[in-house]
This record gives structure tokens, sequence and C-alpha cells, in this order.
């Protein structure tokens, strides 16, 4: 039960952003939604390499065998970065949307119809 | 001739020439407007020439497998890794180098016109950056045999797509249209990744083959389906995800629209991956082909008469290119539901399939000149509205046939491709069921219905006199729509040969799990 945890928390992490992108009109929290989803799938890879009592992946003088899975960190890496740059772009989205609209209401943003 | 360098290496450098070029234009735009645009179309026309090699090496030798960072580009599983491919591993068959080809077909075209018709514009460093980062991001996603590679391909896709389209931002409708694509593309990357944690958790691979070769198709794997299909299928723009479609499509630059319609093919590439080699005969093909088959159906009809009553051309055009999409789905889900049966699929499902992969080229090719044609209008009338176009056939008189040849091509009528394989289809879906069939030549008709109007409103009439200045558009951008054009003569007048060239082993590479599988681990 204590190893499955970190997957409910990651589970959650995601159904709480994706409620929070349908619900919340602000698109900076539309967006702050899909950050978290992106927390909840990174967890959900960190939690699927962990071996209980393993150390961190690196073998130079290691005091034991049993390790944690480093390929899932290695995502989870790269997956971080990406996170990066989509949430960059995103909010700079926003910005020139409040500029050009000045409003950030999902509601209010609705030009393109049909 | 070719050296054997270029040869060994060429599925990296499908990748490494355009992101090279990517990254080093908004450096060359230092030092001039020219030395840019000739550097990006240089970098363009040199990954055709990768895919053209690529493609030729794949259709003579079979997959090519190119692993990263082994001793030799064919050592896919090391000795003593216990038999697991553990490292990157670009697996390139004929269904891959098909797809890269007509890819890089369409981003010359798009480039050569991108040349005239942003000449006008600001920010042209990072506009030609972003096309061939969009290129990169296709060609990957076309040639990995790694699921988190596709993954990461997949997020350079969404990024560099999301970011052109809303790259002029014109009051700011485009960046809206620009967010609404970056948000779901980003959500359906999400959901590509957890699926991928799944099947990694349950198999410890990555590499799609292995993964493959172990599969249960346990309750995980069937969730994992689920969100692999719903967000490719979304980022592919199949109804009833396609609602980002009609505003990503009918904001983005016309250039930057044609290549969209490629990038949301490299998605439903994906789809066709994850069905046929990530799962294969484990699925209940019949339930899992009917699923896309319906999906299909409801593409090709909700796009069509969604795209009967726009007024903007571009907007009319991208309800049109939902629609296509679904003859696809139709051809490849009738190939899917008779996979494990190979009576039925000698009898019509491998024409289906060939159809529905034809189509994909065919697609991307008219579909690229239509959106081709609606941006020179753009760019020399100033509007897309329906209405308020009219007599344009006197002053463009080019650009008319053009659209001529791309509008008859969508509908389906000879001697242009879409003919071709929309027949392909029609013929082996009948065999299957005839609603389904009659359901596709109702669409079809719908489509040419739709196109005669757009073609009246625009081009005849009497030469209207507040575009009494308009002239013909300029040269780079009809040599663009030009290659286009004779694509889809080509493909029309001389189906067969393409079907037997091109097409035919990509459906086989598809439907053969078995070989794809041995490919990479080698025998097993």
């Amino acid at each position: 039960m204590l190893y499955d945890l970190p997957f409910l928390a990651a589970a959650l992490l995601m159904v709480i952003g994706i409620a929070t992108m349908l619900l919340r009109r602000n698109l900076i929290k539309v967006v702050m939604g899909l950050s978290l989803v992106e927390a909840g799938v990174n967890l959900l890879l960190v939690a699927l390499g962990y071996r209980g009592g393993g150390i961190a992946p690196i073998f130079t003088n290691a005091p034991q065998d049993l390790m944690v899975l480093p390929t899932v960190q290695a995502m989870t890496l790269t997956n971080i970065v990406i996170g990066i740059a989509t949430t960059a772009l995103m909010l700079s989205f926003v910005m020139v949307i409040y500029r050009r609209y000045g409003t950030a209401d999902a509601d209010a943003v609705r030009r393109l119809r049909g | 001739m070719i050296p054997a360098f270029i040869l060994q290496h060429a599925p990296a450098l499908l990748l490494c020439v355009p992101m090279l070029g990517a990254f080093a234009t908004p450096l060359l735009g230092r030092l001039g407007a020219g030395i840019r645009n000739a550097w990006a179309l240089l970098a363009m026309l040199a990954t055709l020439c990768v895919a053209g090699i690529l493609t030729s090496e794949v259709l003579a030798n079979g997959t090519l497998i190119y692993t990263f960072g082994a001793a030799a580009p064919s050592f896919a599983v090391p000795l003593d890794s216990g038999g697991i491919p553990i490292r990157i591993i670009f697996a390139v068959d004929a269904m891959g180098a098909f797809m890269a080809l007509s890819a890089s077909i369409v981003g010359t075209a798009v480039l050569l016109y991108s040349i005239a018709s942003q000449k006008k514009n600001s920010g042209q460093d990072g506009y030609y950056g972003l096309l061939l980062l969009l290129t990169v991001g296709i060609l990957g996603m076309v040639c990995t045999g790694d699921l988190f590679n596709f993954f990461v391909f997949l997020e350079i896709n969404s990024l560099a797509g999301a970011a052109l389209v809303a790259y002029r931002v014109d009051k700011g409708v485009a960046v809206e249209a620009g967010l609404k694509y970056a948000v779901l593309s980003t959500l359906g990357g999400l959901l590509v990744l957890f699926a991928i944690a799944l099947l990694y958790g349950q198999y410890d691979a990555l590499n799609i083959a292995m993964i493959a070769s172990r599969m249960q198709f346990t309750l995980l794997d069937k969730v994992a389906l689920v969100m692999l299909l719903v967000a490719l299928a979304m980022k592919a723009g199949s109804v009833p995800m396609h609602f980002w479609t009609p505003d990503a499509y009918s904001m983005a630059p016309s250039a930057i629209t044609a290549f969209l319609v490629v990038a949301s093919q490299a998605s439903l590439y994906g789809v066709f991956r994850v069905v046929f080699s990530l799962y294969g005969l484990a699925l209940d093909c019949l339930t899992v082909g009917w699923i896309i088959i319906i999906l299909g159906v409801l593409s090709m009809f909700v796009g069509v008469t969604m795209a009967i009553p726009q007024k903007d051309v571009k907007r009319l055009m991208a309800y049109h290119a939902v629609s296509q999409t679904g003859y696809m789905l139709l051809g490849v889900g009738v190939a899917l539901a008779v996979l494990g049966n190979q009576d039925l699929l000698a009898a019509y499902g491998n024409i289906a399939m060939q159809g529905g992969i034809f189509h994909i080229i065919n697609h991307a090719m008219y579909k690229g000149l239509l959106f081709l044609t609606a941006g020179a209008i753009f760019y020399r009338t100033g509007t897309r509205n329906l209405n308020r176009l009219g007599g344009l056939g006197h002053s463009m008189k080019w650009t008319m046939i053009f659209f001529i040849i791309g509008a008859l091509a969508i509908a389906g009528i000879p001697p242009f491709n879409g003919f071709a394989s929309k027949l392909m289809i029609y013929e082996s879906v009948f065999l299957f069921n005839p609603l389904l069939s009659i359901i596709a030549m109702v669409v079809s008709i719908l489509t040419l219905a739709s196109f005669v109007k757009v073609f009246h409103s625009i081009f005849m009439g009497p030469a209207l006199p507040e575009y009494a200045e308009v002239r013909e558009a300029p040269l780079p951008m009809l040599i663009g729509m030009g290659i286009l054009a004779l694509m889809v003569i080509l493909f029309g007048v001389f189906p067969q040969q393409v079907v037997d060239i091109l097409v035919a082993p990509a459906a086989a590479a598809l439907t053969d799990q078995g070989g794809y599988i041995a490919s990479v681990l080698g025998g097993a």
C-alpha cells in the first residue's frame, strides 16, 4: 500500500490538473492546470523506476547493486525540459492575448467560431 | 555515386540536416535576407535529397535500422544487455520512408512559396527556423522506432506548429488559435507519455518492436491503447476531436497551413504505427478496426457538412481536410478489421490499406496545393471572405488553374490523384460493407459541390473594381504551387506505378508486424 501512494498521488495530480483546465476560465489557470497534469505524469514516471532500498544509479564506487532505474529518470528530465518550453510558449501566448483583447477570460477569448 | 557515408547514416542525416538548418537560420539571418533564404532552401532541398536516398535504400534493401551511439548502426541489440535494445533506434520501414518522402516534397514546395509570401513580413529568421524545426518533428516521428523518442518529436512538432500558427499575430486572433493548438497538443502529448509510462512499467522497454514482441494485452495495455489513440487521433484532426483544426488552419500563414496538414498526418501515422506495429494481432482487431472506421466515417461526414456553410475560404478548406482524413481512417480501419484473416485481407483488406495510405500522400499534395492557392489569393487581395471575392479569373489565371487542379483532385475526379486513391477505397470498402462505401461517395459529391461554390465565388463573374490592381501571384509562389500541381497530375495519371513502387511496400510493412519486430530484434 505504501508503495502505491506515489501512483495515487500521480493520478490525483492529473485529475486535479484536468479539472482545473476544464473548470477555470482564466487562461493562466488553464496553463497551470496543464503544468499539474505534467507534474502528475512526471511523478508516475519516477515512481515506476523506484526499487525499495535502491540507491542512485551511479556505478562508480557503488556500495551495493540494488539501484533505482535510470531510464525513467532521464525521461522525466526530458519531460521537465519540454514542459518548461511549452509552458513558456503558452504563457507568452496568454500575454499577447491579454494585451490585444484586454482580458484573459476564456469565455471572452472566443473570436474564432463556426 | 552516392558516398557510402551518406548511405550508411541516411536516417540520422534526415534529422541532422533540417535541425542544423533550423538553428543556423537565425545566425545567417544576420548576414542578410538573401543568404538566409538561400540557406533555408538549401537545407530543405538537402533534406529532400536525403529522404529520396533513404526511400530508395529502404525500398531496395528492406527496413533500415539505425542505432544511435552503437559501434555500427545495425547493432540494435548490444551483446551484454540480455537481448534488450537499450539505445535509441530509428527503424525506417517502407511506411516511414513513404511518409518522410511525402513530407519533404511538401516541405520544399512550402519553403519556395514562403520566400515570396513572407517577403514583406518581419521576423523571418524565426519563421524559417521554426519551419525547419517543424520538419524535424515530422521526420523524427515517422522514422523513430522508440516510443519515448516518438513523444519527444511529437512535442517538437506541436511546439513549432503552435508557434507558427500564432506567428502573424493578426490582432491576437492567430494567437488565440495558437494557444488552443498548443494546449490541446500538450495535453495530447502528456497522454501519450502516460501511455508510454504504462507500457514501460510492464515491459521494461521503450522500443516499439521490443514491446510488440512482449505484448500481453492486459488491462493496462488497453488503457494505454485508448490514451494513445485519443491523443494521436486528436492531433490528426479526426472528429470528434477536430475542433482545433479550423481555427489553427485558418489563422496560420497559408504556407504553414499546407505544412500543418503534413504535421497532422505524422500523428495519423502514429495511430497506424500503434495499432499495427505496437499492438498488431494482440488487439481485438474487429472492434478496434470498427472504432477507427466509425471515427473515419464521422470525420468524413461532419467535416464536409461543416465545410459547406463556411465563408472564410481557409476555414472551409480546413473542414475539408478533416473530411479527407476520414478517408484514410476508413481505408486503414477496414484493413485492421480483417487483419487476422488472410483470405479477407487478400480479397479487399490490402487494397483498402493501400487506398488509405495512397490517400495520405495524395491529400498532402492536393490539400497543400489548395491552401497555397488560398494563400496566393489572400496575398493579392487581402481577404479570405468568399462573399467579398470575385472575378479573379481575369487577373490570376495560373492560380485559377492550380485551384481547379486541386479542387478536382480533392473531389475525386479523374485524371487527378484523388480519384486513384478514392477509387481503391470505394472498391475495397464496398466488399467489406456497402453502406460505408456509399457514404464515402456521397461525401465526395458534397466535396465537389462545395468546391464548385468556392470556385464560382472566387474566380467567376465580372472583374470587380476593388480588385482592378490585383496581379498574378509572384513567381516563387507559382513554382511552389506548380511542384504540387505536377505531383497531383503525375500521381493521377500513373497511379499504378506509384502504388507498386511506394504504396504497396508501405502497406505491406504496416501489416507485417512480425517482419517489423524481426528487423529490429534480429530474427526473434
